[in-house]
């Protein structure tokens, strides 16, 4: 056992404390981790042994890729990973275009119309637009059956707006205005002084943006037509509804569907999990930065 | 527009000030000083032009028999029709009783949570523990709703490792996956999953502002562990802790759509519709396009409301309450 800096005053605390408190933690650290980890060994497991235990598996006595080679081999879950990954990288990047570009202009004091401006953005948090009329508007611009119909509407995040703004108040006048002097223009000032000031609130941003625009869903079901144009998402949800089906009929006929079904659980998951570690760091303070202005 | 337009200012001045640099620019000088940042905002604004207000705007076919063939501009006008049989519904009371009902049990269950996982956290002294206990308890938030549901059913559905086990052990399944009478519960324990880590961002921040002055001070009076809670900790944070109830409040018809869209029809309508669902099953599934936007338009407003009672009753803690106003 290590010895942790206590303040003088608190003293250690007693071993029944200090055990229970250890506890508590692994339950809860268990809680959230057993069952990742029990989706991604039921999706690599021998496919016999998953339906010999009844349709999960926690230790595979054999590992099996089988399932993954099942569904990537060019079908429906490999197109809905691209068209999810192709949305998020377009969506991210348009959405953080869009977002700095009106976050800088609304954090410039000297803005003409800039208060009302920021007024007319921070009411719509107020008041979402209903979901029928968002659907006729959708479709009124002509999106019905396009991709956009998942990046457009969701753009700009009033939220992520006004953590970006509250970051690029921050930035120093005196910085900004000696560029001015060496007559650098908005975008210059933008673009060499701003951007590299705030890579981490831009990174922070970016991964809410991304982590949104991976798990949507929904919209393709109500604007897409064409399901050969669904996201992962929305064939995930196809398997889980379909899985609460089996699970409803009560009966054991679920076997190797379970795997597949896991499979695809872990591909959806997988990308969050990935940029997750290099991330994680910056977003503690880019929530508060944001939770504090708003 | 602007017929009548003062001379500029500065000729006035010109006198008194250098000329290279007047106080305060005229309209005209700000707006062309500002152009490249028009520039820059124009896509942002359109965005909100078109998505939100335009869609705000669109909140009229609430009064409308809308027909999708006519539009909202030749569709006929129905007053309030659509809001005199929402009232008379018994599916729609049915929805918010389902709406209230699961944002108590969350105000309850969900909203202490997190203050007790926060204080629990900070209790602990070793830092790459409590760093690494933070970093899992918050990978749920970025999962999405529909893995979070697989999840669920993977672990506790009829023939889910749960139920395994129980089997092994001789006893019989419990069916929580897919029970009218236990899905209140479970989505309640969803969200508490999903959304307690996170949620203990602000909390934790909160505590590390605590003057430590002042556990010093209690500890030297003699103040136990349990009074040293109660007495500092909990009224240091005790504004955090009514602001974000508060905004909870504020928000309390808005307990989210995804989680309920994907469970609904596993329970059946009358335990698992909420006012999200409602609008979604009457407007898209059934093509009740004037209905459904009436009762969203209804939840909207409502919800408006509640965010300005919430803020109201923050100002009368003397908290800061919501941004602006």
């Amino acid at each position: 056992m290590s010895r942790y800096a206590y303040p003088a005053w608190q003293g250690r605390p007693s071993l029944v404390v200090r055990t229970a408190k250890i506890i508590a933690l692994a339950v809860i650290v268990a809680l959230v981790i057993f069952p990742l980890w029990a989706v991604v060994s039921t999706s690599l497991a021998d496919p016999q042994q998953v339906i010999d235990n009844g349709g999960w598996v926690i230790w595979p006595s054999q590992w099996d890729a089988g399932a993954y080679r099942e569904i990537l081999d060019g079908g429906i879950v490999t197109r809905a990973l691209l068209v999810s990954a192709g949305i998020t990288a377009v969506g991210t990047t348009l959405s953080l275009t869009c977002t700095i570009g009106l976050a800088y202009a609304l954090s410039r004091p000297r803005l003409y119309g800039g208060k009302p401006l920021l007024l007319l953005v921070l009411f719509t948090f107020l008041f979402p637009p209903g979901m029928v009329p968002l659907f006729l508007v959708v479709n009124g611009v002509g999106l019905f059956d396009q991709y956009a119909a998942l990046v457009l509407p969701f753009l700009i995040n009033v939220f992520n707006l006004v953590v970006m703004r509250g970051f690029f108040q921050s930035i120093p006048e005196e910085l900004l205005e000696a560029a001015r002097l060496d007559g650098a223009g908005e975008f210059a000032m933008l673009r060499r002084i701003v951007l590299p000031l705030s890579k981490a609130v831009i990174a922070v941003v970016g991964l809410f943006y991304a982590v949104a625009y991976w798990n949507r869903f929904f919209e393709a079901i109500i604007y897409f037509n064409d399901q050969t144009k669904w996201p992962i998402g929305t064939v995930l949800r196809q398997y889980v509804t379909g899985g609460a089906a089996l699970a409803e009929g009560g009966e054991g006929t679920v076997s190797s569907p379970q795997s597949i079904q896991m499979a695809v659980v872990v591909l959806a998951t997988l990308p969050i999990v990935c940029v997750y570690p290099f991330l994680q760091r910056y977003f503690v303070k880019g929530v508060l930065t944001g939770a504090l202005k708003s | 527009m602007v017929t009548v337009t003062p001379a500029p200012a500065s000729a006035d001045r010109k006198p008194d000030e250098p000329a290279a640099a007047p106080a305060r620019p005229g309209r005209r000088q700000r707006i062309r000083a500002g152009r490249a940042l028009y520039l820059l905002l124009l896509p942002g604004v359109l965005y909100f032009l078109v998505f939100h207000y335009g869609a705000l705007f669109g909140n009229v076919l609430a009064f409308q028999d809308y027909v999708p063939f006519l539009g909202l501009r030749d569709s006929a006008w129905v007053g309030f029709t659509h809001f005199e049989r929402m009232f008379g519904d018994p599916l729609f009371w049915s929805a918010v009783g389902n709406t209230v009902l699961i944002a108590l049990l969350q105000l309850i269950f969900f909203f202490p949570a997190p203050l007790a996982l926060a204080l629990l956290l900070h209790s602990i002294v070793g830092d790459t523990i409590r760093r690494f206990v933070q970093s899992v308890v918050y990978l749920p938030h970025f999962l999405s709703w529909v893995i979070v549901v697989a999840l669920f059913q993977h672990m506790l559905g009829g023939a889910g490792v749960v139920n395994g086990w129980l089997a092994d052990l001789g006893v019989g399944g419990i069916q929580v996956i897919g029970d009218p009478d236990l899905y209140k519960p479970l989505v309640v324990a969803q969200v508490i999953w999903k959304e307690c880590g996170w949620a203990t961002i602000i909390f934790l921040a909160a505590l590390a502002n605590v003057d430590e002055q002042m556990y010093e001070a209690a500890a030297i009076d003699g103040a136990s562990w349990w009074r040293r809670l109660w007495h500092v900790t909990l009224p240091a944070i005790r504004p955090v802790i009514i602001l974000l109830l508060v905004l909870r409040l504020g928000e309390f018809l808005s307990i989210g759509f995804e989680q309920f869209f994907l469970q609904r029809q596993s329970v059946g309508a009358e335990a698992g519709e909420v006012l999200d669902t409602f609008v979604y099953y009457t407007g898209f599934a059934a093509g009740d396009f004037g209905y459904a936007a009436a009762v969203g338009l209804f939840k909207g407003v409502i919800g408006v409301a509640l965010i300005y009672a919430a803020n109201r009753v923050a100002h009368r803690f003397g908290e800061q309450g919501i941004y602006k106003s």
